[in-house]
């Protein structure tokens, strides 16, 4: 039993189901990340833990409390919305303080509480202003003064940062993580943005369709996503998935593939033989990351087991701190990641370094991981 | 004149330019012809119009037409003027206004913040009842008033005007909160605020232009109203309007025009000062169509 906790939570509009039994537990303390495409039922989740829209089945405890039918404010939650939602005939002060002086809170205690949030934040001299004459980095930052002052057991984030120019918005990142890292609060953040997912969790809940596709920490996320789904949602550049057969050749295991020359090559997993014996002759989608793909010279060798191929370069994206390069293999469009003064050229024959300790391997029907 | 003497994007000869502005001027004498013969002819004494000196300047300038209007000429059978009646529109119109605003912003609140099975259709409802012709529902009307016990007093023409202005207010407000960002009420919802206190203190405070337009519009239907006012009023309670037909209509002795004149003036006075001060909110009222927030 976690701090907040989610229990076969579903979610119906008439007759059409959008969040399919979701049980996610959280510590507290933790800062979990619900990440998805738009539609994936992530910023329903969040309203229904706030209060603000009606849980159709199932239950969410707060504090080990039923949450079920209470009323927004009477969650101790505090939420802070994309669009940040600050009252616009209020000045931030008023903004700041006027959950408190909803909640009875006498002036002098109310008048504190801001001046401290002010501080934290680094406000103090926006407080007589209104919403209107602010930037947008300082409503964002007004509208964290405004949860935090609350002092709520539940921090809710729908897309804070979605509205931020790319500068801030980092800048912005950085500040809630250290904030959370200061305060050690329970935080509960949606995002479309893998990126922002992955920087800030603690955990990460990535959802498609309604459903919880897979719940587990940033590296767990990354290096095993458990399908298709998270292996391509999560990542940029996103994994690379190549189509191959494997076969089975005494204790050795082979992905076996074809290079753009149409010649067969084989790639060794390193596989204990029984999670894959079933497969033996069957196609099986490899996934491998860019990061895992890359040049000779700039191949993890820590790695016990790099596999190379003799590949023509397709295109070069030189990144400053990488060069991206495609080529194609087993058919499929591939990005190596290798290191920005490696000699490649398009056209050109360049060896590909695969470290297999990092591949995982996809069911084609089911399309959950295998390996 | 060849020569380019402006970067305007139209350029036109003297003569052209002329021309406009003579047509120009000619609407505006136009314009303002009727308002210039009520001006000039309510401060002549009546033997100056009668004389045929309708669109001459007066040359003996009186102010006893407006006193007369005001307070002793002959309105049906007494001879009060017509200020006992001004009174009767403005208790009459204040109440009406005042309250089929805040019903209407009520009502715009509630059909998009508070969004319930049918509200679409309720609404088209209400909307439907600012077409309905005031005829119609004149007998209808009569007998409800009865049945209150509110047959010929100002509150029963107060209730008639609510019920009429309901639907136009309800439009306004609705069409303007619902460009009003909901999750400013959800905010507050978490904040702890309660119905009234989110509607009392988020969105009236942002709701000032609509109100202007609301108010300017529910002010002169209701002032200028005569079918409601001829119908439900009963003598000593008619409104301004009513009370202005009967001066221009009683029939004792000479028709003083210079009173009417007067009358008439006094009768749209509070609409003017209801544009002049509130005017130049309500265009951009009717543009308002988001709130930054």
């Amino acid at each position: 039993m976690g701090f907040l906790d989610i229990n076969n939570v579903t979610k119906s509009y008439g007759s059409v189901e959008v969040l399919h039994k979701v049980n996610i537990a959280v510590e507290e303390g933790e800062f979990l990340v619900l990440v998805g495409p738009s539609g994936c039922g992530k910023s329903t989740l969040l309203n229904m833990i706030a209060g603000l829209e009606d849980i159709t089945s199932g239950e969410i405890r707060i504090k080990d409390a039923r949450m079920n039918g209470v009323h927004p404010s009477n969650r101790n939650i505090a939420m802070v919305f994309q669009s940040y939602a600050l009252y616009p005939n209020m000045t931030v002060g008023q903004n700041i303080t006027f959950g408190l002086e909803m909640h009875g809170v006498p002036k002098a205690e109310r008048e504190k509480a801001m001046a401290d949030v002010a501080k934290l934040l680094q406000i103090e001299q926006l407080l007589d202003r209104k919403p209107g004459q602010l930037s947008g980095g300082q409503r964002q930052r007004v509208a964290m003064g405004r949860a935090l002052v609350r002092n709520p057991d539940v921090f809710l984030f729908d897309e804070p940062l979605s509205n931020l120019d790319a500068k801030l918005r980092v800048d912005m990142r950085t500040e809630i993580k250290k904030l959370h890292q200061n305060l050690g609060t329970t935080i509960v953040y949606v995002t479309h943005d893998q990126i922002e997912a992955m920087t800030l969790s603690t955990r990460i809940a990535v959802m498609n369709g309604g459903y919880v596709q897979q719940l587990g920490t940033p590296k767990e996320i990354y290096d095993t996503p458990s399908n298709l789904f998270v292996a391509t949602f999560m990542g940029s550049p996103s994994m690379n998935l190549i189509r191959t057969t494997i076969r089975i050749e005494g204790v050795a295991v082979y992905a076996v593939t074809q290079n753009d020359r149409g010649e067969e090559v084989r790639l060794a997993l390193c596989a204990p033989l029984d999670a894959i014996k079933s497969y033996d002759g069957k196609d099986v989608i490899l996934g491998i990351r860019p990061e895992a793909l890359t040049d000779v010279e700039g191949a993890d060798h820590r790695s016990s087991h790099i596999e190379s191929i003799r590949n023509t370069v397709t295109v070069t994206e030189p990144a400053g701190s990488d060069t991206f390069v495609a080529t194609t293999i087993g058919g499929a469009e591939c990005v190596a990641r290798m290191r920005a003064d490696a000699e490649v050229l398009p056209g050109q024959q360049a060896e590909f370094a695969f470290n297999m300790e990092k591949a995982v391997v996809f069911d084609p029907e089911s399309e959950n991981r295998i390996l | 004149m060849a020569v380019a003497s402006s970067d305007t994007a139209i350029r036109t000869g003297r003569f052209t330019r002329t021309l406009i502005y003579v047509v120009l001027l000619l609407f505006v004498l136009f314009y303002i012809l009727p308002l210039y013969i009520m001006i000039v002819n309510s401060v002549k004494p009546l033997s100056e119009i009668t004389g045929g000196g309708m669109m001459s300047l007066p040359s003996a300038f009186t102010i006893e037409p407006w006193a007369k209007a005001w307070s002793t000429a002959q309105v049906g059978v007494e001879p009060t003027g017509l200020r006992p009646y001004f009174w009767n529109s403005i208790s009459m119109v204040v109440p009406a206004v005042a309250i089929s605003t805040v019903l209407g912003a009520l009502n715009g609140y509630i059909l998009t913040k508070w969004r319930f099975r049918g509200d679409t259709i309720l609404f088209g409802l209400m909307l439907f009842s600012c077409f309905i012709p005031f005829q119609i529902v004149l007998i209808p009307m009569a007998a409800i008033l009865g049945v209150l016990g509110l047959s010929g007093t100002t509150a029963g023409l107060v209730l008639v005007h609510v019920v009429y202005g309901v639907g136009f207010s309800t439009l306004y407000f609705r069409n303007y909160y619902a460009a009003f960002p909901t999750e400013l009420v959800r905010a507050a919802q978490i904040d702890g605020a309660g119905f009234f206190q989110i509607f009392w203190r988020i969105l009236l405070p942002s709701s000032g232009p609509i109100i202007v337009v609301c108010v300017i519009w529910q002010f002169t239907n209701i002032w200028n109203d005569f079918l409601f006012g001829a119908s439900f009023a009963s003598g000593n309670g008619a409104p301004m309007t009513v009370a202005l037909n009967n001066l221009v209509q009683s029939s004792t002795g000479v028709k003083e025009y210079n009173v009417h004149f007067a009358g008439a003036i006094l009768a749209a006075m509070p609409t003017l000062l209801v544009y002049i001060v509130a005017g130049r909110y309500f265009v951009r009222g009717l543009m308002a169509g988001s709130v930054k927030g």
